[in-house]
């Protein structure tokens, strides 16, 4: 089974720029995957309102019963998440893992436009690597 | 949990990819000529790399941000310091000093004393009101403007010009709530 079940990046304004699945559980049709996206860019924005720590920057991880949800937001304001198995591992240093291929295979791709929609092929395959990497480490321990 | 911010970017320096300083700088000025052969006008040109270098700096924040492990600053006397210290380091190979910060601490000076830019350009009588980096005082400012802070930055010494350091002065305008909502007019097209 695989450990990662999906992965989904929303812009600042709260619209999926990019979601992927991996493996059969907990597959979306495109409509769910962007309610889901907005829902939690709101239930993340109302959260740090609600904490009673000052300076919260919102939830980090929900667990339930059936997955867990690593949430990771940059300063800049995107949010990257990955929807696993629950009591997964190390999913933090794979989001950020995530962000630098981000960086690198978005960003500077020069007909990529901001807060668009990513559609790079080297994402892509460099993003496949890292989550298949993961789930090699994640067989093996 | 969030690690130490680094006080110097030299070790992120030598683990990212680089190239060869001399194509950086060649492909550099031939934007430059570039663009004054089609724009003609000086100011038109400063304009131009000015807004380059904001288009360039929106993107580049978030590689700084992912790969330099700093974390958010308390105020805008760290921001300067990481840009000098870190940020130049990390994407130009060289560092900037950080002083005559006004008394509010709203405005400072980045200054370099080398600039890989530069390295074999001198202006012609032609081109005197030319701000040759203008695409760094882009840069900064575009990068800002993404974790938001409004600033205006501008050059205040220049040795292509005959001072003797290049001197950007950041001034910080405003700085932008980031509490929902957000609003998304405030950070297009300027």
């Amino acid at each position: 089974m695989a450990a990662i079940y999906s992965l989904y990046i929303i812009n600042k304004s709260g619209g999926l720029i990019f979601y992927k699945d991996y493996g059969s559980a907990g597959r979306m049709d495109t409509n769910d995957s962007l309610r889901l996206a907005s829902l939690w860019h709101s239930m993340h924005a109302i959260s740090q309102q609600l904490s009673p720590i000052g300076g919260c920057m919102g939830i980090e991880l929900l667990e339930a019963d059936t997955f867990d949800l690593h949430c990771f937001q940059s300063l800049t304001g995107t949010k990257f998440f990955v929807v696993s198995e629950p009591g997964t591992q190390h999913v933090e240093g794979l989001l950020k893992h995530i962000y630098e291929l981000y960086t690198d295979y978005v960003l500077k791709n020069p007909f990529y436009e901001m807060e668009m929609p990513i559609r790079c092929e080297l994402f892509d395959i460099n993003l496949a690597q890292a989550v298949q990497k993961d789930r090699v480490a994640f067989l093996g321990r | 949990m969030a690690p130490v911010a680094p006080r110097s970017g030299d070790a992120i320096f030598a683990s990212v990819e680089r190239v060869n300083a001399e194509l950086f700088t060649l492909t550099y000025g031939a934007i430059v000529r570039q663009l004054l052969t089609d724009l003609e006008e000086v100011e038109e040109v400063n304009k131009q790399l000015d807004q380059m270098g904001y288009n360039i700096g929106i993107r580049l924040i978030d590689e700084f941000l992912a790969k330099s492990n700093v974390s958010r600053c308390v105020d805008f006397k760290e921001t300067a310091e990481v840009i000098a210290k870190v940020g130049f380091k990390m994407f130009l190979g060289v560092t900037a000093s950080v002083t005559n910060w006004d008394a509010d601490g709203m405005s400072c000076s980045l200054i370099l004393e080398d600039n890989p830019l530069v390295d074999f350009v001198e202006l012609p009588d032609t081109c005197q009101g030319l701000y040759y980096c203008n695409i760094l005082s882009g840069v900064i400012r575009g990068a800002l403007e993404m974790v938001s802070m409004k600033t205006e930055v501008t050059w205040v010494r220049d040795m292509l010009r005959g001072d003797d350091a290049f001197e950007l002065q950041v001034k910080l305008l405003k700085q932008v709530s980031e509490e929902y909502p957000y609003k998304d007019d405030e950070y297009s097209e300027v």
